[in-house]
This record gives structure tokens, C-alpha cells and sequence, in this order.
């Protein structure tokens, strides 16, 4: 058993779309390669439209026209056998999915069926993948429960008598009583407000540790990154920016929209003028030429316009698409001397 | 010195559930706090979902009417059951903001028509070239421009970019207050500073004062001069915001101190909370005996007796 469980190599998936002869294009992943090993919380940032929710639907093997894969694979790895569900066929992937793939979902009141209770809504999932039924499914969801801080009355309540954390803990109870052996997280936090976030984050972060799963955690907000992901990737239009620990990339990012994503996170007790990022995110239908983030680099030079950079390995797990990455410096001063320290 | 708003003893009680199991919850209790009018600032509400702080806003903006106490704009009582100038004239003064700048506009029409029937409804003129004048000023304020905005729908937009389109809204009849409800939380992180600093240039350039309600305290303490903390509608602490959140003192506002997640120690993975924290914090939820007392450097926090 390899230490990568899943392979991502050059994948391009675009909306394709033909309508009255005009033909549309849209590159929501442009060329992504990346890996995510077992036992690893892997967090991607990107701000909205930036690709993440199509990148994350290729991963989710939930493509469906006009959304099409162009090229690449996107290869698991579960009990030895590998699985490109790109090319893969409806019935293997119903096989692994929530036994082995599964998904928290963003909003929990549209995930969980308003009309039916939580109970028939956890035999809907997963009484199938866990083939259990009657008493032994309801033991062994009653015990996945009680290590969500949740009492098996909620089976017996509909979605709207829970509170937004609870139902929040249900969706992730949904997801992860099968033992799946990867996960994606899309925003599971957004809507939550700060006490019950930081609850549902380290329960996430608990349960991962415990069944040693791999979890693709999505979210534009950098702090949930900086506490929870053992590795982050910045996505920036489409395209894969930077990749590193996630230490380095608070305290040494090496692409200029990173070292922007930083610093622009007020803190408590620090009331300095906070950078904001002119401009706007790219049409991904007509995307800039050459690097796609230069007309909002503060460092960009001819090359830039011109040529796209590649992503490069520039030190231990830690990538970059930048040609000058070399001159990006961290924005923010507290980062910088907290940095210097902790990274020598 | 006069008052611009009044908010004085301010609860709103709703009442649920069908004949048999009604019950009641207090949704505001006993608020107070005074803005004033030559002094423009920007004032916080901060608090968890249910605490009450959306009631109080939409009570200010007349769109609910307290149960016990007032509130006064310019000495005037608010309420929506006035005559329509009167109710217009208040309009003029006073402008929400709201969270979902994709949901606060019609998807299926143009941004500026948007902004032109607000100003031809404010200024109370038909005239192109004054209505125009109008949209331009205020869409300068926000960083953008008529030309840019002319002809564009929402969905042309970044997020950042609406969210300004709906202030220069707001800001079109030159309103001394805007009451802004969670106006960043639906916009991505690299645009949010954008509209934060805009909210600050707001209070310092033109002289308006915002009530800007939110989760986030690190936004919180980056722009605002007062604060207030509410828990389960009631206000726990309230003072000069740098004072209340460098040290806060109210259980519930510690706890939501430290559940701001920091960035300081990035990668460590330190998610824990005292599970004493939160037990002390939500105990006091339901306390039935409190009372807000000053403290020597200012703020006001709600103390329990018998505790």
C-alpha cells in the first residue's frame, strides 16, 4: 500500500456548452497535479469562482454535462485496488461511494431532507454501503453517534428541531459512519458562528485522526486552514497557485495571492491598515494570458503577461507557480518575525 | 450634544407555537445605548445566531416594533405605522445594508436601475441628469463609477463588487446612519477587507455612522469604536471596543474571544475549547437576576446576583 490515496495528474475539466451554434468554453481546472496521502488533512483555499467547487466535483466523481473531463485522471487508491473515476463506470463508483468516498456537504439544512426524519434519513444513506439493517444498523449508528456528542433521540427528530451545530454534526455523522477512507469537506463551517465552528472543526479534525482518513478540506477562510489542514493548496483560477505546509504558507508563502490571503486576516489587538486586493477574479471564459493572476500582482513584470508559469517544487512538499517567488516576502510584519523563528 | 439614535429598555418578545403550546421567547431584552449625531462612529453588535442582534436591527429600522420601551431617531419615535412621508423621510435617514449582496438584488434586472429608482424616489425628481449625479457621487464614495456600473447586471459582478453597489445604494439620500447586517460574512476573504475599509472611510471621511452587526471579532476590533455583546438577547458587555476585546470580562464574551480561531500558530492544530468556558458561559444564559454595572474604565457588564 502506497502512502498516496489519491493521484490527481494533469486533470482539465471544462463546461462545454453549444448553444444556437455559439460555442462556450469555460476552464474551471485548468492542468491541476497533486496528491493527498492517507492520514492527512489536505485544505484548499480559493475564493468563489476560482474552480474549487468544479475541482472538488471531478474529485466527488460527480460530473455531469456540460461538465466534462478533457484530460487527466483522478486516481484512488482503496484496499489496494486503484479506481480513475474519470473513466470509471457508474456501478464502480457507486461501490465506493460513502463506503469508501464520501462528502460533508455546505448548508446543512438543504443536505438533510426537510420532510423526513434524521433516522430514515441515515438508512437512506448508508444502510446499503454498510449492509446492516434493523436493530444492528440502528446499534451501530447509535454508537457513531454518541462520538459526536449526540443522543440517539435526534434519529427520531425532523432536520428543522436541531439546532444549526447539531445538524451540521449530523451531516458529518452521515459521512463519516461508514468509515469512509476519504472525505471532502465543502465549507462544512460557513454558515456556523464562531463557537460552534471551532466545536465542529475539532470534531472533524478528531474523527479523521481516529479512522485515519483523508480529508480534502475546502474553504476560503484562511484561520480554518491555519488550524486544521496539515497542507494547504491555493487554487487561483482554476489553476493549482501554491501547495506547501501549512506553517510555511502562513509564514512563508512563496506566491504573491497567498502572502495577499495572509495578510489580509485582521487579528485581535492589531488595528493596522489592512491590505485589500484590487480588482476582480478572472472570467474563467476568457482567462488573462500568461500567468492569470498578473493584472492584480503587485510584482508583475513582461514575463507574466507572456508566459505561464509552472508550478515548481522549491523546497519539502512545497510548490509554486510564480516566476518571481523568490522576491515574495510576507506582507505582514507580526508574520514575519513569528515566521523567521519558527521556520530556522 | 443630541441624540441621533435612542435605543432606551428595548425587548421584543415573539410569541410561538399554536393555542395549546404557546410559548414565548424573548428575542431582545432591556436594551439601551444612545448614538450621537455630532460624533460619527462606527458601533458593533456582536453576538451568535439567536442572540438577537438581526431584532434589533430591523426594530431600528422600523421594520418591527418593540414590545416594552423605544427607540428614538432624532428624537422621533420609530415605528412603520406613520404616514408615508413621514415613513420616507425616516427612509431617507436611515439605510440597511444586508448580508447577501446576490440576494438583495433582482437577478433579471440592470445595477443602476436599481440605484436611479432609489434616488428618484429620495430626491424626489424625474430629472436625468440629477438622478445621474446622484448615482455617480455615491458609487464614487464606494470606489466605483456610473460608467462601470451602467448596463451591468448582478451576475457581472464579483461579490466585493455588489456588496459596494448595495452601500452606494444605501448612501444615495446621504443617510447619517447605515445599519449594516453581517455585510462581510458572503464575501470571499480576499474582497472582504475592501468592504471593511470601506465602512471605516464611510465613518471617517463622510461622516456616517454605521451600526455594523457581525460573528467576527477580528473585523470587529480592526473598525469599530463602541461595541456590544449580546448573549440569548440580552447585552452581556458593552463599551469601547478595543477595551472590551483585548480583556473581556462577561463569561460568554471570553468564550467568544477564544473561539476565534488565530492564525498565529498555524499548522499546530490547536482546536481545543475549555469545556469549562462554555459551561460557565451558557449557564448564565438563563440567570434570572442581572443587572448591567460600570466598571472603572468605562464598559458596562451584566453581573448576576446569587451567583
Amino acid at each position: 500500500m502506497t502512502q498516496d490515496i489519491l493521484k490527481v495528474e494533469g486533470l482539465k475539466a471544462y463546461y462545454q456548452m453549444n448553444y444556437f451554434g455559439i460555442e462556450r468554453e469555460v476552464r474551471a481546472v485548468d492542468d491541476i497535479t497533486m496528491t493527498v496521502r492517507r492520514n492527512e488533512v489536505y485544505g484548499i483555499a480559493g475564493e468563489s469562482s476560482s474552480g474549487k467547487t468544479s475541482f472538488i466535483k471531478v474529485l466527488a466523481a460527480a460530473i455531469r454535462p456540460p461538465f466534462r473531463v478533457v484530460d487527466g485522471s483522478v486516481k484512488y487508491e482503496f484496499n489496494g485496488r486503484t479506481i480513475d473515476v474519470t473513466t470509471a463506470s457508474e456501478t464502480e463508483i457507486e461501490a465506493i461511494r460513502w463506503k469508501h468516498l464520501s462528502y460533508i456537504m455546505q448548508g446543512s439544512m438543504s443536505v438533510l431532507n426537510p420532510v423526513r426524519r434524521i433516522g430514515k434519513t441515515f438508512e437512506d444513506f448508508a444502510a446499503r454501503p454498510l449492509g446492516l439493517s434493523g436493530k444492528a444498523f440502528r446499534d451501530r449508528v447509535v454508537a457513531h453517534l454518541a462520538r459526536l456528542n449526540l443522543s440517539p433521540n435526534v434519529l427520531n427528530a425532523y432536520p428543522h428541531e436541531l439546532s444549526g451545530g447539531m445538524r451540521q454534526r449530523v451531516t458529518i455523522g452521515l459521512a463519516t459512519v461508514c468509515h469512509p477512507e476519504f472525505i471532502i469537506a465543502d465549507e462544512p463551517t460557513t454558515a456556523l458562528d464562531v463557537v460552534v465552528q471551532k466545536e465542529v472543526l475539532s470534531l472533524i479534525r478528531d474523527i479523521q485522526r481516529e479512522m485515519g482518513a483523508a480529508v480534502i478540506f475546502v474553504t476560503h477562510d484562511m484561520s480554518v486552514h491555519a488550524n486544521v489542514a496539515d497542507r494547504v493548496g491555493i487554487i487561483y483560477a482554476g489553476r493549482l497557485v501554491e501547495e506547501g505546509p501549512t506553517r510555511e504558507m502562513f509564514f512563508a508563502p512563496k506566491h504573491p495571492y497567498t502572502a495577499h490571503l495572509v495578510a489580509s486576516l485582521p487579528r485581535i489587538g492589531d488595528t493596522s491598515q489592512r491590505p485589500a486586493l484590487e480588482g476582480r477574479p478572472p472570467n474563467l471564459a476568457d482567462p488573462p494570458q500568461g500567468c492569470r493572476f498578473h493584472p492584480r500582482c503587485p510584482l508583475a513584470v513582461d514575463k507574466c503577461r507572456r508566459e505561464v508559469p509552472p508550478l515548481e517544487t522549491i523546497g519539502k512538499d512545497h510548490r509554486t507557480a510564480c516566476w518571481r517567488w523568490q522576491d515574495v516576502k510576507p506582507l505582514d510584519h507580526v508574520h514575519r518575525a513569528n515566521g523567521q523563528e519558527a521556520i530556522a | 450634544m443630541s441624540a441621533l439614535l435612542e435605543v432606551s429598555n428595548v425587548s421584543k418578545v415573539f410569541s410561538m407555537g399554536g393555542l395549546l403550546s404557546r410559548h414565548q421567547v424573548r428575542a431582545v431584552e432591556d436594551a439601551s445605548f444612545t448614538l450621537e449625531a455630532d460624533r460619527p462612529e462606527i458601533f458593533t453588535i456582536i453576538g451568535e445566531s439567536g442572540s438577537g442582534k438581526t431584532t434589533l436591527a430591523r426594530m431600528i429600522l422600523g421594520l418591527e416594533l418593540p414590545t416594552a420601551g423605544e427607540i428614538r431617531f432624532r428624537g422621533k419615535t420609530v415605528s412603520h405605522r406613520v404616514s408615508r412621508a413621514e415613513r420616507l423621510e425616516f427612509m431617507a435617514n436611515v439605510q440597511p445594508v444586508f448580508q447577501n449582496p446576490f440576494e438583495a438584488f433582482n437577478p433579471l434586472k440592470r445595477i443602476d436601475r436599481y440605484l436611479s429608482s432609489t434616488a428618484r424616489r429620495f430626491l424626489q425628481t424625474s430629472d436625468r441628469a440629477a438622478i445621474d449625479r446622484a448615482m455617480d457621487e455615491a458609487l464614487v464614495k464606494v470606489g466605483l463609477s456610473l460608467a462601470e456600473v451602467r448596463g451591468r447586471f448582478p451576475h457581472e459582478l464579483s461579490g466585493g463588487q455588489l456588496q459596494r453597489c448595495a452601500i452606494a445604494r444605501a448612501l444615495i439620500p446621504n443617510p447619517p446612519l447605515l445599519i449594516a447586517d453581517e455585510p462581510v460574512s458572503m464575501v470571499d476573504a480576499s474582497l472582504r477587507m475592501a468592504i471593511v475599509n470601506l465602512l471605516k472611510s464611510l465613518r471617517d471621511d463622510f461622516g456616517v455612522s454605521v451600526i455594523y452587526i457581525t460573528h467576527d471579532l477580528a473585523t470587529a476590533y480592526y473598525i469599530s469604536n463602541r461595541i456590544i455583546i449580546m448573549q440569548k438577547g440580552r447585552i452581556v458587555e458593552m463599551g469601547d471596543a478595543r477595551t472590551v476585546l483585548e480583556n473581556p470580562e462577561h463569561p460568554y464574551s471570553r468564550l467568544l474571544k477564544a473561539s476565534v480561531l488565530s492564525t498565529e500558530d498555524a499548522g499546530a492544530g490547536k482546536l481545543a475549547t475549555d469545556p469549562e468556558m462554555v459551561r460557565t458561559a451558557s449557564a448564565l444564559a438563563g440567570a434570572e437576576r442581572s443587572r448591567l454595572a460600570e466598571r472603572p474604565d468605562g464598559r458596562l457588564v451584566r453581573v448576576y446576583e446569587g451567583a
